[in-house]
This record gives structure tokens, sequence and C-alpha cells, in this order.
């Protein structure tokens, strides 16, 4: 099993806004944003089955999701974490004189983390956090 | 036989469906369906009668656990972690009406807060390079009636806006558009195969990123100058096809989301999508219309616009507004720890800002002022949860074409639960106590 190197945006999905509305701490809203959508290539490529826990690691952090067949593609090369605090342990905080964070376009790696649960908001939150 | 409330405006996103019908039980106090929202906004207003939803505020305790206070215990925490702080960060004002803006605003004045709202994480690159450039722009109806050629760039309304091509963009059959779909040439210019651009007549694949050197060589085609074989990957046979057809239509417009807002470039991407509108105009009728996200952002911006001259990234440290995107900003004000208090009213930066700015909000003194448990709760020492603006109290708000719509109010609050307005008019007379500001 190898590590592949994707470049990663962040955005709306549907099921993130219904989940969302239908409350964070829930379980529903990990299963919809603590995903990364990735084409059939880049399963090759890492060598595991769709639905695998991995590791997404940037040099601005590291999160556990679960790997799933892209959705909206394909889109070779892109990784997809929908907008949460999932996609945000990730991204690039930059706002080069903005004010507005790099959400979209961060290097990141994957490598398969089977043994690793994926945290819901809150638990994740707090542990990167308090 | 259910009471039906009708003309109810959804408050979820900045197309602000004002359509919606509301079944209610026979004594009007709980919510049975909701009738031609999308799935969020439905969900929305069916969440709002959660069994499990929070109706006190909530105290963190050394332990972590969380401890029930009273509304004015909350009142009295939050007006002295305001008073107290040099430099308090008020962040969110994007779920709430324009009147409670208008009050978070006065608070802020007294206290001298640094102020920003979702803007920051959505469509700030915007408003800088609206501030820069100008915009040539139109409302929604003008939209639905005369567009005949709509582009959608970076953004993927099927997902984030679900009735908006329905209402507005694509669909609809309007007084010059009476075919509706088929008066018109959809565009999509998005790295991902989105469920907008499968819609498409013409779905622009282009490099993520990269969007400003397409934009660039759309300007180029229009001028019937030389271009190379590829430009963000895309042939150059499609980009001058893209701009013929965007010059021959009657009325072209361009919708523009968070994949050109939130990739490099930024401010500067949208003053090339501008300036692309701009060319358009010396052919057709040309407008760039932002896809803004949360339903009040836009109001956000026109109450700060009103009162300070600038629609975020406020600074009155020094009692009159500065503006410094970069500088100002929160995410940059955290990440560098300039603030020392966090207060958040109608957004969820736990959620929605880097990790590393959700680190520095939980070692702050903090209040996070929300409906729901979100992140940022967790992460506060302080929840309020108060009324949902838009079902159970009224008030304005601004669609993402700068048209203000009045929300209506459907059910009660649950017993004794503030509304934003209540809630920082409180804090204001008890801030001015404080000041010796009464
Ligand atoms: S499109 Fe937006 S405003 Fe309209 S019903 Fe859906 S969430 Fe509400």
């Amino acid at each position: 099993m190898a590590a592949i190197q994707i470049n990663l945006i962040s955005g709306r999905t549907i099921q993130q806004g219904v989940s969302m509305e239908n409350g964070k701490e829930k379980l529903a809203y990990r299963d919809a944003c603590g995903i990364l959508e990735l084409d059939d290539a880049e399963f090759k490529r890492l060598g595991c089955f769709k639905n695998t826990n991995v590791r997404v690691s940037s040099e601005f952090g590291s999160v556990v999701v679960k790997a799933i067949g892209a959705t909206q593609g394909p889109h070779p090369g892109l990784g997809w974490i929908p907008m949460g605090p999932w996609a945000n342990a990730v991204v690039n905080p930059n706002t080069y004189s903005t004010g507005m964070p790099t959400f979209k376009g961060t290097p990141v790696t994957v490598d398969v983390a089977e043994d690793e649960v994926v945290l819901d908001a809150i638990a994740l939150i707090t542990e990167e956090c308090l | 036989m259910a009471k039906i409330v009708t003309d109810v405006v959804c408050p979820f996103c900045g197309t602000l469906c004002d359509d919606l019908e509301v079944a209610l039980s026979d004594d009007g106090e709980e919510i049975l369906e909701v009738y031609n929202a999308c799935t969020i906004g439905a969900t929305k207003f069916l969440h709002s009668q959660a069994k499990d939803r929070v109706t006190r505020p909530q105290m963190k305790q050394e332990d972590g656990s969380w401890k029930e206070v009273t509304y004015d215990e909350a009142v009295e925490y939050t007006a002295n972690l305001l008073v107290d702080a040099k430099k308090p960060l008020m962040y969110g004002w994007s779920s709430t009406s324009c009147t409670a803006q208008g009050t978070g605003s006065e608070i802020g004045e007294i206290v001298g807060a640094c102020m920003d709202n979702t803007a920051t994480v959505c469509h700030g690159s915007t408003l800088i390079a609206v501030q820069d450039v100008g915009v040539p722009s139109a409302t929604l109806g003008e939209i639905a009636n005369r567009a005949d050629r709509v582009v959608f760039w970076g953004c993927n309304p099927a997902h984030a806006h679900p009735r908006h091509m329905s209402r507005y963009s694509i669909f609809p059959r309007g007084f010059f558009t009476g075919k509706g779909s088929k008066s018109r040439k959809m565009f999509v210019v998005d790295p991902r195969n989105t469920d907008t651009a499968k819609m498409a007549d013409v779905h622009l694949q282009l490099e993520q990123g990269h969007d400003y050197e397409l934009l660039s060589a759309i300007r180029v085609a229009l001028r019937g100058e030389a271009l190379p074989d590829f430009v963000a990957g895309i042939p150059k046979e499609q980009i001058y096809e893209t701009a013929e057809t965007l010059r021959s239509g009657r009325f072209t417009v361009i919708f523009f989301g968070m994949g050109v807002t939130h990739s490099l470039g930024k401010n500067h991407n949208i003053d090339i999508a501008i300036a692309v509108t701009r060319d358009l105009n010396d052919y057709t009728k040309a407008a760039i219309v932002p896809m803004r996200g949360h339903y009040n952002v836009t109001g956000s911006g026109q109450v700060w616009g009103w009162q300070f001259g600038f629609p975020f990234c406020l600074d009155l440290t020094r009692g009159f507004a500065r503006y410094n995107p970069g500088d100002s900003s929160s995410n940059d004000l955290l990440i560098r720890d300039e603030v020392d208090a966090v207060f958040v009213l109608g957004s969820d930066p736990g959620a929605h800002f880097p990790v590393g700015s959700v680190k520095k909000i939980a070692q702050l003194p903090s209040v996070c002022i929300d409906p729901h448990i979100t992140p940022t709760s967790a992460v506060s020492k302080l929840h309020v949860p108060v009324a949902f603006v838009g079902v159970e109290v009224g008030g304005c708000a601004y669609r993402m074409d700068n048209v203000p719509i009045e929300t209506r109010k459907v059910v009660e609050p649950p017993e004794g639960m503030l509304t934003d307005e209540e809630f920082l008019q409180k804090v204001l007379t008890r801030v001015r106590e404080l000041k010796g500001a009464a």
C-alpha cells in the first residue's frame, strides 16, 4: 500500500448542508463530511478498496477520513473533502494579505489507515483544540 | 386540518427563496411539513423542532462539563468579556437579521472590537475586487426574464443553492426567455465534473487554480487575438467558441463561487472576471453575480457599509472604522494572536475556519450565540442558544443580488428563549453600564 500525493479541494455538498442543519454533533454529519472522494485511478495507486479509512496529511495538519469513490467525477489528481472540520484540519490557512484562507488547492499525502477511526465533529475539534 | 403559512422565506442560503409554505399543527405550535423548499431548507425548519434542542445557556466548567446558567448570567459574562478585552473579535453576523447586525455594531463600537462576517471565508475576495474595480450587476428577477447565456464559474448550485437554477437562472420561463432552459445556453467552469456541470451545454473542466489564466484567455479570444493551444488545460478552440457564444447572446450572466474566491489569485481572479463582463458589454448586455452562501451575509455587508463604509474586516479599536483585509481579518488576527476574546454570533468558525484559528478560539475567553450545538460552541466557554431567525422570529435579510427581503416568523420559539436581537440588546445595555456610558 503506497502513499499518494494529490491536490485537495473542499466545498459544499447537499449532504453536507442537510446533515449540518440536522445537527453537527450527530454521526450523519461525520458520514457526510468526514470523507475523501477519489477517482478509481487514485484508488489503484493507493492500493486499497473504496470505503477504506485513510489519513490525509498536509504541512498544516492531518486527519483520518473515509475514502470513497468520486460522486462528482472523474477529476484526475484531485481529492475532495466536503467543507467542515475534517477538511479544515489540513487546509492552507495562509491568506496572503486578503483575509481569505487558501481553502482550495492544498497539496496533501494520502495513506491507508484501516485501523484508525473517523472522529465525529465535536470529538475531532475537541481533540485538536482542547 | 393543518394550518398553512404561505410566502415563507427560507433562511438558509443566499437564494432566499420566498415561496415556501409551511404546514403547522392545529394549535400552530408545531411544524409538520415544509413545501417548495429544497431538502436543506426544509431540514432547517424541521430541525428547529428537535426534541434534543438546547434551550438554555450553558457555561463550561473546569472539568469540561457544561452547567446550565440563566440568560442574565450569560449577558453578564458576555458584557464583561467584551469590556475587559483589549481587542475582542466579534465574528459571524451572517445568519441573523439586519436589525441584530446593527445592534451588534453598536456594541462593537463601544468596546472597540474587530468585527468580521463570514465573507471572510467565502466572498471576501469578491468584496475586495468589487471595491477595487466596481461591478456590472443585475437582480435575479432580471436574470430570470432576460439571461440567455448563463455561466456558473467555480460554483455548484445543484448542491450549494439547490433552487437557484429552477427559480432564477436556468429553468424559469421569463418574459424574454419563454422557453425556459431551452432559451438559455449553460456553461460550467469547474475542475470537477459536478452535478451542475453534468447539466451544462458546455463544461470547461479547467485545471484547479488556473481561473485567472482561463479568464484572461477569454479576454484574448474576445479581442480576436492568438492563444496558445491549451490554457488551463482547455483547448483553444473551445475558448474561442465560448467567447463567441457569450458575446453573441442578448444577456450574459456570470455566477461565480468559492472555486474562484478560495483558489490562489483570490481577489485578482474576480478582478479579471469583472473585466470579462465589462468586455462582453461592448457587444451585448452582461452582468456578474456572486453566489453568496449564508442567507444574510449580504445584509451584514450592507449594514456595515451604511454604518462604517466597509463590508467586512472592520477594526474599531481606535473608535473609528479601519479596514485592512489580511490585517483586520479574523483568521489573520487569530493566527497572529492579536485578539484576547472571541464573540461568535450567527456562524460556525469552529467548523469552517482552518483548525489553527479554532485552536486560538479555544484558548481565549469566548462566547458562542447559536441555536445549534456546533464545533464552535464545543470550544467556547459559554454557549447561548437563541431563536431561529426566519423560523421563530422575523427580520430583514439580503438576497445574493442585494435585494432585501423580510423573513417571516412561523412558530414560537421554545418557552423563555431569547432572540439574537433581544440578547444583543441586553448585552448592549450592560456594556453601556459597565463603560459608564448609559
Ligand atoms: S435554495 Fe436556498 S433559500 Fe431556497 S430553499 Fe434551498 S436552502 Fe432555502
